[in-house]
């Protein structure tokens, strides 16, 4: 995809287009991303927009996006491929049957025949080596594969090839876009860090919030979404067990425009504050610390 | 340009950042992309190569800022110009032509601000901050640092020293109040609580970028008479997995608070799935007999019972006076934080007296914020606030040494600094007799220990190990083998 993007500018244009609101980071990362055929090791507090950044870079360059999403226990036969073996067992057990009534075939062609095509269950990264279409390969949350795992992920994202053992070896024929996402709740192999290109999404600028905000939650008026972002500006400014994702401003915006209110006084806040904030006590921190509890 | 790469990637190693050469070539190939005259994108792509750790990134700004600002700033810039722009502009009737000779390092010597006085220059800087107009607060910036850094040529000193001298003289506290009661009388109609508060926000906010705009500003001029190779040297800070627990700084131990939980996360997660992964347990008869049905009576799968895992019981015993206290504070956090992963922790503090604190850190429900309390609450002083370890050891084994049993490892924090009363070692030799095993966590460099009245090495007999325990890469280092 070395030339999709004439310069970090285009990209973010283009994200704009998919109502993704980049940053200089971002818009750079991707950029580079796409020059040097890198993968991204993406970044940041929970719902800063990591997953959505592949999801638009995709529609923006018009590729597919294949997903893998990451859990504890994921293994090869779920991330690249699988034999289907009730399948094989059916056909081998078709075979007994076949034998019986007199048919003559050597278990080499059986091998054969239950080793090949028909028989492959494609997984996310196999899909996305053997696409011959664009595409773009997120693997989200990869802080929560095992080290195995992580290992195999990285070995394929240096070759873009793997070898089924059965079947040879498969050779990418475009080298796809990957992002991987973390919510740094693991701390990822040296090896992968330095295969990748880093970017940290971390809560957005005022500014840019409030684009968010304009971009996503229709019907907002530009004084509301003001308000929205600087009341999420102070709070994220508080020491709080966790702060609103943007994520949460988008509800809470959308909440305040569907129930028809255009500006936020201090019992607004207070009676909504349960949709920005998740925790009893930050509630309770937060009211006191807005001066929401006269 | 690459050899000044290569000068920048060395200068991030030496603030001990890894470096791999693959990524210092990934570095060189991407700003080949990059428009060199576009510094924030050019920034972005270097940094997107080389720090693959967001705890450094802090590290890579100041060495970047030093770097790769030195080349682009111009100290001859039209300042003159710029002010008789503004004056244009802004109608105010502050700049001369005196202003015009006063190009960047000479500031100190030559005729600075004849006829814009100090007071002018807050002044103006208070309506670029009112206006929100950032190109003039730019300007206003290296006037300011011109008029109040007094830099001298060739000093070297950090930084840091003109940076404080151009705050003090700006006053940024009266600026702030001035601003925000500015704006809260251009309200109309009475201002709620919460506006007040989100003016104030907004206004610190604002206050923040300049003053970083200072601090830039400061930096390249010493940048421009040092050169990048001594600056950088100045100011190098250490990661925060290198501060040293006993020498930190306020700044430091902000950004030790802020390091120590997600830390502690990632080492419950690794912890977690280690004893998972420890093998798997014997063979599952029943499970297996039971799937083979779907494949017509084949064991095709066998199925494992999970393995049993024995966590161990901890013992914290923490010295929490003075300067040893806060390495106390990131151990406890950290063990209790890994709570989990062993099947019990109980923690005492003490001075000369001990105290359980157990049920303090657990009974809330924010860790770090219990055990910055535990100081006050907690019953350690027996006499005179001075560490007494024979007293406490003797203590604790009269109290408490019937429930440490075969299953407890116990730790013990401190420097072993006894101020020079008795040692008693031998209630720490029983306590090590009943226990699992016993460790000492020393907070010292390994060559004070046993100087002045350091008696690590009496206790140490007793211990199955005694470790340097400075920062959170030895911590986490211990407290993961131990789990
Ligand atoms: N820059 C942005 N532009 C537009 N929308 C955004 C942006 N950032 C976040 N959002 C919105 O916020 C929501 C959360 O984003 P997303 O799920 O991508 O977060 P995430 O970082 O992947 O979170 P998690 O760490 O929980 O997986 C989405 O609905 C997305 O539309
Ligand atoms: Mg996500």
């Amino acid at each position: 995809m070395s030339d999709v993007f004439a310069s970090p500018k285009d990209v973010s244009r283009g994200l704009e287009g998919q109502s993704y609101l980049s940053n200089e980071s971002i818009a750079s990362v991707v950029y580079l991303a796409a020059k040097l055929g890198k993968p991204v090791l993406v970044e940041g507090p929970a719902g800063t927009g990591k997953t959505e950044l592949a999801k638009a870079v995709a529609s923006m360059a018009g590729a597919r996006l294949i997903r893998l999403q990451c859990y504890e226990g994921l293994d090869e036969s779920k991330a690249l491929y699988e034999w289907n073996y009730k399948k094989q067992l059916l056909r081998i057990q078709a075979q007994n049957i076949a034998e019986a009534e007199g048919a003559e075939v050597t278990w080499k062609d059986i091998e054969d025949d239950i080793f090949s095509e028909e028989f492959l269950l494609e997984r996310p990264l196999l899909q996305a080596i053997r696409s011959e279409d664009q595409v773009v390969l997120l693997i989200d949350e990869v802080d929560r594969v095992e080290i195995e795992t992580e290992a195999l992920l990285l070995e394929i994202l240096s070759e873009y090839q793997v070898s089924i053992p059965e079947l040879g070896t498969v050779t990418a024929s475009q080298v796809p876009m990957v992002f991987l996402t973390s919510n740094n709740m693991r701390e990822l192999s040296e090896a992968l860090k330095r295969r990748c290109l880093f970017l940290y999404v971390d809560y957005p600028e005022l500014e840019r919030e409030k684009e968010i905000i304009k971009a996503k939650v229709e019907g907002v008026t530009d004084e509301l979404a003001d308000q929205v972002g600087r009341i999420v500006r102070t709070l994220r400014e508080l020491d709080l067990k966790k702060h609103p994702s943007v994520s949460e401003t988008l509800d809470w915006a959308r909440a305040l425009v569907l129930t028809g209110i255009a500006t936020i006084d201090p019992e607004t806040a207070k009676a909504t504050l349960n949709l920005l904030l998740k925790y009893k006590s930050d509630i309770e921190k937060a009211s006191k610390e807005l001066t929401l509890s006269a | 340009m690459l050899d000044l790469l290569a000068g920048f990637v060395s200068q991030l190693r030496r603030s001990g950042i890894d470096i791999s050469l693959t990524e210092s070539l990934d570095a060189a190939r991407a700003i080949e992309h990059m428009d060199l005259g576009d510094r924030e994108s050019f920034k972005y792509a270097l940094a997107a190569t080389l720090v693959k750790d967001h705890s450094h990134s802090g590290a890579f700004d100041t060495v970047f800022d030093i770097y790769f600002a030195s080349s682009a700033y111009d100290p001859a810039g039209d300042i003159a110009g710029e002010l008789s722009e503004l004056d244009a502009d802004q109608g105010t009737q502050a700049g001369s032509a005196s202003l015009g000779q006063d190009s960047g390092m000479n500031a100190g010597q030559g005729g600075n601000g004849q006829s814009l006085s100090p007071e002018e220059l807050i002044e103006m800087i208070y309506k670029a901050l009112l206006m929100d107009d950032q190109e003039w607060q730019r300007q206003l910036t290296r006037l300011a640092v011109t008029a109040f850094a007094g830099i001298e040529k060739g000093r070297p000193v950090g930084g840091v020293y003109y940076v404080f001298r151009t705050l003090r003289n700006l006053n940024l506290e009266a600026l702030t109040e001035r601003l925000v009661d500015a704006r809260i009388n251009s309200k109309k109609g009475e201002v709620s609580g919460l506006q007040a508060k989100l003016i104030s926000d907004d206004v610190k906010a604002k206050i923040d970028a300049f003053k970083k705009e200072i601090e830039s500003e400061v930096r390249r001029r010493l940048v421009a008479d040092r050169g990048p190779e001594a600056m950088a040297k100045t100011l190098r800070k250490p990661l925060p997995e290198d501060i040293d627990f006993m020498h930190a700084n306020r700044e430091e131990l902000a950004s030790l608070k802020r390091a120590i939980q997600p830390l502690s996360r990632k080492l419950a997660v690794k912890l977690a799935r280690k004893r998972r992964h420890k093998k798997r347990g014997p063979l599952d008869f029943r499970k297996t007999v039971r799937h083979s049905l779907s494949y017509g009576g084949v064991p095709a799968e066998l199925k494992f019972k999970s393995p049993r895992a024995s966590k161990p019981e901890i013992v914290v015993l923490a010295d929490i006076s003075g300067s040893v206290a806060s390495f106390a504070r990131f151990t406890l956090q950290m063990v209790h934080t890994l709570g989990t992963q062993f099947s019990k922790v109980r923690s005492f503090v003490f001075v000369d007296g001990v105290d359980e604190v157990t049920s303090l850190i657990d009974g809330s429900d924010d860790i770090g914020e219990a055990i910055y309390r535990v100081n006050t609450e907690a019953d350690v002083v027996w006499v005179d606030g001075h560490s007494d370890y024979g007293h406490v050891f003797e203590t604790f084994w009269e109290k408490w040494g019937k429930e440490i049993t075969p299953k407890t490892s116990v730790i013990v924090l401190g420097d072993a600094r006894n101020n020079y009363h008795a040692s008693g070692a031998w209630a720490l030799g029983e306590i090590s007799r009943k226990a699992r095993h016993l460790y000492w966590l020393d907070p010292e460099t390994r060559s004070y220990w046993d100087t002045g009245d350091s008696i690590i090495g009496e206790y140490a007999v007793h211990c199955a190990g005694v470790f340097e325990c400075r920062n959170l890469r030895q911590l986490e280092k211990f407290v993961e083998q131990l789990a």
